[in-house]
């Protein structure tokens, strides 16, 4: 039988299956942070359970951390107060913990993959629905609850039933200025919220084999804000060469048999999926958010579509905007360049080329906020944060920041952000503040020019 | 996990598509360790105006609703993966929550903590809100044995879809816990045939 990357991924970890009911799928890697793992510990201490493979489980602080003087003691009680809970839970369930200050520190979604610890084939779970990001190596990576994630620490499996499939497609050459964001914005503006809702999605076609790893990560990333629970990408020698030699990647020989093994993974062809979807690169444009909902997107350059619905309404009602009128010219305050969808080192090389040698405007604040210790480092050593120290821009500590402001980095009540991270909820970014997703560079120039622009009259 | 049979209860409307889970439990108020406490702040900034007086339009705040069933728009719980939403609104009193399109992560976090996710067609939804509006009083019956959702003295009946084993679990209080455990020898073999 012809199978798809996922059944192949998914087919070689069932332990078990229950007749009319669902099977127990094995989970080779385990990542936890600070805010959906405390109450999880708890549950297993209170019914007197061991961790059953700690090895197989890594640990980061990224949600509820400072981005900025992360040397010194944590003022906020209540987030100093959860972080020493981690500490405590890793350090008595001998679970390997990267926390505030290592060198390894970062956000979940990119600290794993920069080590190496995330690999084709593998299945990965993590207390966060971004936790997709991990499928763009051809691994099945999704965002579990809390009680799952006790399931894990319990007994390294899941009971799960396994979900529909869903194959997404671009075909063709992606215009000037229109990157990995733009690509998956479109996708989910043309198919809404809750179009992957019980698949798992795979990203196929010569734009995403043509992408980079960061960019690849960038669109799985996203699959959950169309409601699919994981989105994938076949491995192939762009997956291979971002793995080698990663610190916890396979070396020598062992790297050379998961490669072999690797390259059985991908789609077969003639293989079927429940639900297909095709796009050309061509029709994609550099994209942003109008409402209250990631499939709330248009192309820069167009205006808010007309409709009638009350949802529609009170989502444009909170955001201030009108139907049918245009974006460009809107005077923004806010830049937040960061997050799990959009804080590698080639999103700052992409803010920082278009930056170079301009300014940021007066009425702007914007954070540049790396994804891990490894990229703000990377960020330094390459120069980048010359540029975006002479053009006026603040470049904190890594963590996931203003994506969700758990931190102090809020936006305030009532002022519009744009964004490169991957959620306009009410409120996403401090109560009352207003986001618009869009790419880095579309985040860059907003900066620049203290306005929205239609960044496609600024490409050479 | 608390069991759950059958529920009478009457039921507040909340006539709102695509609600995630920042709005039913915002990310400033994840910072706890443990269970409690969080349906103090469900849907924290729709019940609260900007000055914190309490928003006296919102279906939570409106005397004449009440009860432990949220009948809700169309992609409820989308978002972020929060268990803490799933506490909000158990914490808060609901035992179900009605709606014509769940979110998965939400759908399978309120089955772990004894939270009915009851999805019907669209039309059975609006008869629901239009019964409800009319009349706040009105009995909603959820049967999960027969896995129905009725009007009191009403022909208006629905059927609706729970896994199997899902079902087992929530009637007799059973968790995935205990289940994986039982499981150890298999799992323990999967892993030596991985080497």
């Amino acid at each position: 039988m012809k199978k798809t990357l996922f059944d192949k991924v998914w087919d070689a970890h069932v332990v078990d299956t229950i007749k009319n009911g669902p099977q127990v799928l094995y989970i080779d890697k385990h990542l936890i942070h600070e805010v959906t793992s405390p109450q999880a510990f708890n549950e297993l201490e209170d019914r007197g359970i061991p961790v059953f493979r700690p090895k197989q489980i890594v640990a980061t602080a990224d949600h509820n951390t400072p981005t900025q003087n992360q040397d010194q003691p944590i003022k906020d009680e209540l987030s100093r107060k959860q972080l020493e809970q981690l500490s405590i839970n890793c350090k008595k369930n001998n679970i390997t913990l990267y926390q505030l200050g290592h060198k390894y520190n970062g956000i979940v979604h990119v600290m794993a993959p920069e080590l190496g610890i995330t690999q084709p084939g593998m299945t990965m779970v993590c207390g966060d629905s971004h936790t997709s990001t991990h499928g763009a190596f051809g691994a099945i990576a999704f965002g579990i609850g809390t009680s799952q994630v006790a399931q894990v620490f319990a007994s390294q499996c899941l009971l799960l039933t396994k979900p529909k499939s869903l194959r997404v497609n671009v075909n063709g050459k992606l215009k000037k200025g229109v990157l990995p964001k733009d690509v998956i914005l479109y996708i989910i503006s043309k198919l809404g919220t809750n179009s992957g809702t019980g698949y798992f999605c795979e990203y196929a076609g010569n734009v995403f084999e043509e992408m980079s790893m960061e960019g690849r990560m960038t669109v799985c990333n996203m699959s959950i804000e169309m409601g699919a629970r994981g989105g994938m990408i076949a491995p192939d020698e762009t997956t291979f060469n971002y793995v080698k030699d990663r610190q916890f990647a396979p070396k020598g020989e062992d790297f050379n048999k998961k490669v072999a093994y690797w390259k059985t993974l991908p789609t077969d062809e003639g293989a079927t999926f429940d639900k297909e979807y095709s796009f050309n690169a061509e029709d994609i444009e550099p994209m942003i958010t109008y409402g209250t909902n990631p499939g709330m997107g248009i192309k820069i350059t167009e205006n808010i579509p007309v409709e009638t619905n009350a949802s529609f309404k009170k989502s444009l009602e909170y955001m201030n905007f009108e139907a049918g009128e245009s974006l460009i010219n809107k005077p923004i305050n806010f830049v937040f360049i960061g997050s799990c969808t959009n804080s590698r080192i080639e999103d700052f090389r992409v803010a920082a080329n278009f930056i170079k040698g301009k300014q940021k405007a007066k009425n702007v604040t914007a954070w540049l906020v790396p994804g891990s210790k490894q990229v703000e480092t990377q960020i330094i050593n390459e120069g980048l944060k010359a540029v975006f120290d002479a053009a006026g821009f603040e470049l904190r500590q890594p963590g996931c920041s203003a994506c969700l402001a758990m931190n102090e980095d809020k936006i305030p009540q009532g002022e519009y952000c744009v964004s490169t991270s991957n959620r306009n909820f009410e409120g996403r970014q401090g109560q009352g503040s207003r986001t618009i997703l869009a790419s880095p560079l579309v985040a860059a120039a907003t900066a620049v020019e203290g306005k929205i622009i239609d960044i496609t009259k600024h490409l050479n | 996990m608390e069991k759950f049979t059958t529920l009478h209860s009457k039921a507040i409307p909340l006539q709102i598509e695509n609600v995630d889970t920042d709005q039913i439990i915002p990310a400033r108020f994840l910072k706890a360790t443990d269970k409690q406490g969080f349906g103090d702040n469900v849907f924290r900034d729709w019940r609260y105006n900007k000055d914190n007086t309490l928003n006296i339009d919102f279906a939570l705040n409106n005397p004449n609703y009440s009860g432990s069933i949220l009948v809700a728009g169309d992609n409820f719980g989308c978002g972020s993966s929060r268990e803490h939403a799933a506490w909000a609104l158990t914490g808060y009193g609901f035992k179900v929550v009605v709606s014509s399109f769940f979110a998965d992560i939400f759908k399978g976090n309120a089955l772990n903590n004894g939270l009915l996710p009851v999805q019907v067609s669209k039309a059975f939804l609006n008869t629901l809100f239009k019964s409800i509006k009319k009349d706040p009083n009105i009995n909603i019956i959820v049967n999960l044995e027969a896995q129905t959702i009725a009007i009191e003295n009403t022909d208006h009946v629905a059927h609706f879809e729970i896994n199997s084993y899902k079902k087992t679990c929530l009637i007799n209080g059973y968790d995935d816990i205990d289940f994986l455990l039982s499981k150890k020898a298999k799992i323990e073999a999967f892993e030596i045939s991985l080497n």
